[in-house]
C-alpha cells in the first residue's frame, strides 16, 4: 500500500456556439445626444464579462473610449434576438452582431461628421479619443459630442446600427453524415500530475500545466481569471462534482453545498496557465469562445495520470475514491 | 404572528425594526432594511454567502436570528467603503480580478476583514483557512487568495 504519482496529458478541441435552428444573436447600437454610445443586447452577463468585452468591441468599432459606451443587456422580452449566454457563443456571436451594429452606426455619424466639415465622408478618420478628423489634415475636426449634437438638433438623423449575426443551420450529408454544427474551434492541452493512493483512493492533484488557444484575447486579464477559475472546475468535474453518484439511480445525490463536493480553497493544485493566440478569421477581432472549453481538458487529463499511477482506468466521472477502489479490486482479481 | 422590535447599529447608522419572531438576520436585512450585500446562497449555513460580522466576529446571517441581535453593532460590504473610496479589501478584489459573477464576493470579503482586523499579515493558510466556509463557483479561488494577501500588503505599507 502507497502513495502513488502519475501524469496524464490530453488535448482537445472545443466548439463556439451550437447548430439547432440556426444560431442567430443581434444587436443595436445608437448615440445619446451626446454622443456616448449604448449597445443593446439580449445576451446576458452571468459573471464572465459580456458587457465588457461588447462595450471594447463597440468603442474599437466606432472608434471612442471604451468608457463612452454603454451596453444595456436587460431584458429578453424586448431586446433585440440573442440565442442565449452558452455553448461558448457570446463574445463571438454578440461580437460580431454588434461590429455590424457598431459600422453602420459609424457610417452616419461620418456622414454627418462630413457635412458639419463639408468634406466627403470617406475622407474622415477617428482618432480614437471622441474626435473626427479629416485624413491628412487633423487640424480640420471635429468632436464625436459636436457631432452628435448636430445628428440630434440640426440634421434630424439617428446615429444609429442594426447588427444582424446568424449562423445558419447546417443539415448533415446524406451520404457522410458531414456537417459544420459550429463555428471556429478553440483547443486546449493540459498536463495534470496526480498522486493516488492506493489504500483510500483518494487522489491528490499535485500540478495542472495549462495551455489554451483561444483565438485573440480581447481583454487578457478577464480571459486569464476565466482560464483559471475554468482549470480549477475541471479537476472538480474530475474528481469531485456530480448531482447523481450512482447514475442512473437518483440514489445519494447531493442535495445541498454540504453535499455537492467541490474543491475548496485548501484542495488547489498549482495552476499554471498559458495563452495562445492564433486569431480566427470569423471572430470579432479574431476572438474565439474560451468559455466552456477551458473546464475540458483537465479531466481526461487527470483520468490519465490516475492511470499512469495505479493503473487503472476509471471511464466514469466523477473520479472517486471509491471508483479506484473498486477498480483496483477487479484489477488484482484479474 | 406577533411581530418583534429589532434595534442595532448597521454600518454605524441606527436600524430599528419590526420583523415577525424567527425571521433571520438576512432576511430583515434584505427584504426589511433594504441591504442587499449580503447573499442568500444556500440559507443552511454551508455557503458562506451571507456572511456578515456582528460586534467582531464573522457570522452567518442565514443562521442568526434578526431578534438576537438587539443592541449588537453589525457591519456589511455595503458599509465598507468610506466618502466613494473602497475599502483596500474592495480595491485589491478590483485590482486582481477576485470577481466575476460576484455572488460570493461579499461573503468572502467579510471573512477576509475579519481575519485582517486580527491578523494583519497573514500567511497564505491563513487566508485560505479564514475563506474556507465560503463556496465560490467562478474564479478557482487562487485570485481570491491573491486578493486578500494584496489588501494586506497594501495595509501594512500604509501603517508603516
Ligand atoms: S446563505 Fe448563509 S451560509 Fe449560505
Ligand atoms: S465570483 Fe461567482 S461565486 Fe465567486
Amino acid at each position: 500500500m502507497a502513495i502513488r504519482r502519475g501524469r496524464g496529458v490530453a488535448a482537445i478541441n472545443y466548439p463556439t456556439g451550437m447548430n439547432l435552428g440556426g444560431d442567430p444573436t443581434q444587436a443595436l447600437v445608437h448615440s445619446t445626444p451626446t454622443g456616448n454610445f449604448m449597445v443593446t443586447l439580449s445576451s446576458v452577463d452571468l459573471g464572465q464579462g459580456m458587457k465588457q468585452i461588447m462595450a471594447q468591441i463597440c468603442a474599437e468599432t466606432i472608434g471612442v473610449p471604451t468608457d463612452r459606451v454603454v451596453v444595456d443587456t436587460a431584458d429578453t422580452d424586448t431586446g433585440p434576438h440573442c440565442m442565449g449566454t452558452f455553448a461558448s457563443r457570446g463574445t463571438h456571436r454578440a461580437g460580431n452582431a454588434v461590429i455590424q451594429a457598431a459600422r453602420e452606426a459609424r457610417q452616419v455619424m461620418l456622414e454627418v461628421a462630413a457635412e458639419e466639415l463639408e468634406v466627403n465622408a470617406s475622407d474622415l478618420e477617428t482618432d480614437g479619443q471622441g474626435n473626427i478628423l479629416v485624413k491628412g489634415a487633423p487640424q480640420k475636426s471635429i468632436s464625436i459630442f459636436d457631432v452628435a449634437l448636430s445628428a440630434h438638433f440640426k440634421r434630424g438623423r439617428s446615429i444609429s446600427g442594426r447588427g444582424m449575426f446568424l449562423i445558419p443551420r447546417s443539415y448533415p450529408e446524406k451520404e457522410t453524415g458531414a456537417m459544420k454544427p459550429s463555428t471556429c474551434y478553440a483547443h486546449a492541452c493540459t498536463v495534470a500530475e496526480v498522486e493516488v493512493d492506493d489504500e483510500t483512493g483518494e487522489v491528490t492533484v499535485l500540478t495542472v500545466k495549462n495551455v489554451f488557444e483561444i483565438g485573440r484575447a480581447l481583454n487578457p486579464k478577464m480571459v486569464e481569471q476565466q482560464l483559471v477559475g475554468g482549470s480549477w472546475m475541471g479537476i472538480s468535474h474530475a474528481l469531485y462534482e456530480t448531482t447523481e453518484p450512482y447514475y442512473p439511480n437518483r440514489d445519494h445525490g447531493g442535495t445541498d453545498f454540504n453535499q455537492y463536493l467541490m474543491p475548496g480553497p485548501g484542495d488547489l493544485a498549482e495552476t499554471e496557465i498559458i495563452v495562445l493566440e492564433r486569431p480566427s478569421a470569423d471572430g470579432p477581432y479574431g476572438a474565439k469562445g474560451p468559455g466552456e472549453m477551458c473546464a475540458n481538458p483537465q479531466i481526461p487529463a487527470v483520468a490519465n495520470a490516475v492511470f499512469d499511477a495505479v493503473g487503472v482506468r476509471i471511464d466514469t466521472l466523477p473520479i472517486t475514491p471509491e471508483r479506484i477502489l473498486r477498480a483496483l479490486k477487479a484489477q488484482a482479481a484479474n | 404572528m406577533a411581530k418583534v422590535p429589532v434595534q442595532f447599529t448597521l454600518n454605524g447608522s441606527e436600524k430599528a425594526e419590526f420583523v415577525e419572531s424567527g425571521t433571520t438576520l438576512l432576511n430583515a436585512l434584505r427584504d426589511k432594511i433594504g441591504d442587499t450585500s449580503p447573499k442568500g446562497g444556500c440559507h443552511q449555513g454551508t455557503c458562506g454567502a451571507c456572511s456578515v460580522i456582528i460586534d467582531g466576529e464573522l457570522r452567518l446571517s442565514c443562521l442568526t436570528l434578526a431578534e438576537t441581535c438587539n443592541g449588537a453593532a453589525i457591519t456589511t460590504t455595503s458599509g465598507l467603503a468610506e466618502g466613494g473610496v473602497l475599502h483596500p479589501l474592495q480595491r485589491a478584489f478590483l485590482d486582481t480580478f477576485a470577481t466575476q459573477c460576484g455572488f460570493c464576493t461579499p461573503g468572502m470579503i467579510m471573512a477576509a476583514k475579519v481575519l485582517l482586523d486580527h491578523t494583519p499579515n497573514p500567511s497564505r493558510d491563513e487566508v485560505v483557512e479564514a475563506l474556507s466556509g465560503n463556496i465560490c463557483r467562478c474564479t478557482g479561488y487562487e485570485p481570491i487568495i491573491q486578493a486578500v494577501l494584496t489588501a494586506a500588503r497594501a495595509n501594512s505599507q500604509n501603517a508603516a
